[in-house]
């Protein structure tokens, strides 16, 4: 047995078309929030994510958590970079990076406002272990000289890093003679430099982490457990994918919870609508109910159809919300990520998980709306019903 | 002569109150009444004599608190409520004062819809629905919804509607009471003409004496008791 027909009810929001475009459009505003803070969680993920490259190990200081708070002296870093397991380069040397990141205080462009960004000394072996690195004006810094290259968020966002550009840190002036596209990925947001020069202008006496390529064949949870059970060395050591993944798991945690909160209060609003709208629309065709169970319908094909009609009406408006909220992908946001507390840009992100979860959404505030609506409908006594002319 | 046909509707003792507030308020009392296939009776009376009330309880949308009340045999008093759908979409043909077709449907559809409760196919639907059309001189009008059409050609679709089931019975509840006068007798026309043509049961609720007319059997309801019952002779009737 078919219930009532979907053109009915299809008809039905269409014939109202300004209720339905108001109510689907409220729907729509709270779905855009939701969908755009998880495009934001996702597109932070997804930029530390891509950073790392998955047969690339970082080696820190035990318990340091990121790059910015560790040490590792020039001694345990030559141990680590001596190891077997790690890949060579065609001449022979190992693919292993000492490698230097401080934090500096650099003004923004327009606004001059100061923030932390992230500045990493590396060697060549260190450029050739990131793969998704690659220069797109100007050249790469020569070693030993105080030149230095800047991701393409950085020469955009900062004062002095952009190309021949110069910027003045730790009593030393240093030019960008290149700028880097790092994929979509954290480094994009990284001044790079020479390791040497940069442990000499802040006087550091240890690298901060080891980057290295594990070789093929390597057995990686063996290694590990090889280097921190190691007396001499005091470092834990991550897969490069794990250890910028964990990154965002704060941030991203923290806008997940606050978009979960800032939507479920306005879907509420979003409810209350649906529901009046709803409400209205049995209203409206109370003789129409009684007529259609005087004819056999039962009730529960019109609680179907009431349910169906609101959720078809929420349905509207959660694909209006995505669309608008696509249109955010062309959007860059750049902010401090807690964890290093280094500016990080990344783009808002949409892929299928935030379009299941904001059409999910939609559909339960269309459900929740519609559903006591719906109810009072099929309840209607059909005597009752069709007399109400 | 032939034997006499067993009743389509046989109805004994039914009596039906409304409870408002503490008082209980009768508004059918044991009302007794049969009707043979073919018959086409004329319920009339005053406003608030149960004359709608009793229409309901033989279309099967409202239930008497006490009496029996059998169409073709089966007491539907002891049906359960979704049973009743069922039964209602099978035996029953509504026909309403103010046509009550969905605004949103067109005629087709609109007659299409108690077909949507059967086994039917698609096609078999499409066959059903531009015959009943063609009964009523609406083919043309298939597409056309009820706001494009008069108040006389809605009731058309209406009567369509009752008809595309083949129910048993066709309740109609002041069908001319919306229309003009020259509307109201084509309305009549093709009532008539359904119920001599193709043998359709009609029990019809009236204020209008020229509907009542119509009927074979005009039967008064006052104060829900069932008074005098005027009977007229049938057309068709071979002498």
């Amino acid at each position: 047995m078919t219930g009532v027909p979907l053109a009915y009810i299809f008809r039905n929001l269409w014939v109202r078309k300004l209720t339905t475009a108001l109510t689907a459009g409220g729907m729509a505003l709270v779905v855009f929030v939701f969908a755009a803070v998880l495009m934001l969680a996702a597109g932070l993920e997804k930029t530390l994510v891509e950073t790392g490259v998955d047969d690339n190990v970082v080696v820190i200081r035990r318990s340091a958590e990121t790059e910015i708070q560790s040490t590792v002296d020039r001694e345990q870093a030559s141990l680590v970079a001596a190891r077997p397991e790690i890949a060579t380069a065609r001449d022979g040397s190992p693919l292993a990076s000492k490698e230097t990141v401080v934090l500096v205080v650099l003004p923004k462009r327009g606004s001059e406002n100061p923030s932390n960004v992230t500045i990493r000394g590396l060697s060549s072996t260190g450029i050739a272990l990131r793969d998704q690195v690659r220069i797109v004006e100007g050249r790469m810094f020569r070693p030993g000289t105080s030149e230095v290259v800047a991701g393409s968020r950085i020469a955009e966002g900062f004062k002095g890093a952009g190309l021949g550009e110069s910027i003045t840190i730790a009593g030393k002036t240093w030019t960008v003679v290149g700028v880097f596209d790092a994929g979509g990925s954290g480094f994009a947001s990284e001044l790079w430099g020479d390791t040497d020069q940069m442990m000499q202008a802040f006087r550091r006496t240890a690298f901060s982490s080891v980057i290295f390529r594990l070789a093929p064949g390597t057995d990686y949870a063996r290694l590990r457990k090889v280097l921190e059970d190691d007396q001499r060395l005091t470092v834990e050591v991550h897969r490069e994918t794990a250890f910028y993944a964990k990154q965002s798991e704060l941030m991203s945690s923290f806008l997940s919870v606050l978009g979960s909160i800032l939507s479920t209060i306005f879907s509420i609003g979003a409810i209350i609508g649906a529901m009046i709208t709803m409400y209205a629309a049995v209203a409206n065709r109370t003789a129409e109910i009684g007529t259609l169970r005087a004819l056999g319908f039962r009730r529960v094909n019109i609680l179907v159809a009431f349910l169906v009609e609101a959720l078809l009406l929420s349905l509207v408006g959660g694909l209006a919300g995505l669309g608008l909220a696509s249109l955010l992908q062309f959007y860059t946001v750049s902010t401090m990520n807690w964890q290093t507390f280094a500016e990080l840009s990344f783009a808002f992100s949409m892929n299928a998980r935030v379009v299941m979860q904001s059409l999910a959404f939609a559909l339960f505030m269309g459900l929740a709306g519609g559903f006591l609506p719906a109810v009072r409908a099929a309840r209607l006594d059909i005597v009752d019903a069709l007399r109400s002319v | 002569m032939a034997v006499a046909e067993p009743p389509i509707v046989e109805i004994v003792g039914l009596a039906k109150s409304y409870r408002r507030g503490d008082q209980v308020v009768p508004v059918l009392q044991d009302i007794n009444l049969s009707m043979t296939r073919g018959e086409f009776v004329a319920l009339m009376g005053p406003s608030g004599s149960g004359k709608s009330t009793l229409l309901n309880l033989i279309a099967g949308i409202d239930t008497p608190d006490r009496g029996r009340l059998a169409i073709e045999g089966v007491d539907i008093t002891g049906l359960s409520e979704g049973e009743l759908a069922r039964w209602r979409a099978e035996h029953v043909g509504f026909i309403f004062q103010f046509y009550n077709l969905m605004p949103v449907l067109s005629a087709f559809e609109n007659v299409e819809l108690p077909l949507l409760l059967t086994r039917l196919d698609r096609r078999r639907r499409r066959e059903h629905v531009q015959l009943v059309l063609e009964l009523v001189g609406l083919a043309d009008r298939a597409d056309h919804y009820p706001s494009q059409l008069s108040g006389g050609q809605q009731q058309r679709v209406a009567i369509a509607r009752a008809l595309v089931s083949d129910p048993t019975i066709i309740v109609a509840d002041e069908p001319t009471g919306d229309l003009d006068r020259q509307s109201a007798r084509e309305i009549l026309d093709l009532m008539e003409s359904l119920n001599e043509r193709l043998a359709k049961t009609i029990i019809m609720v009236t204020h209008d004496h020229l509907a009542a007319e119509r009927a074979h059997v005009v039967r008064h309801l006052d104060k829900g008791v069932l008074t005098d019952r005027i009977e007229r002779p049938r057309a068709r009737a071979t002498g």
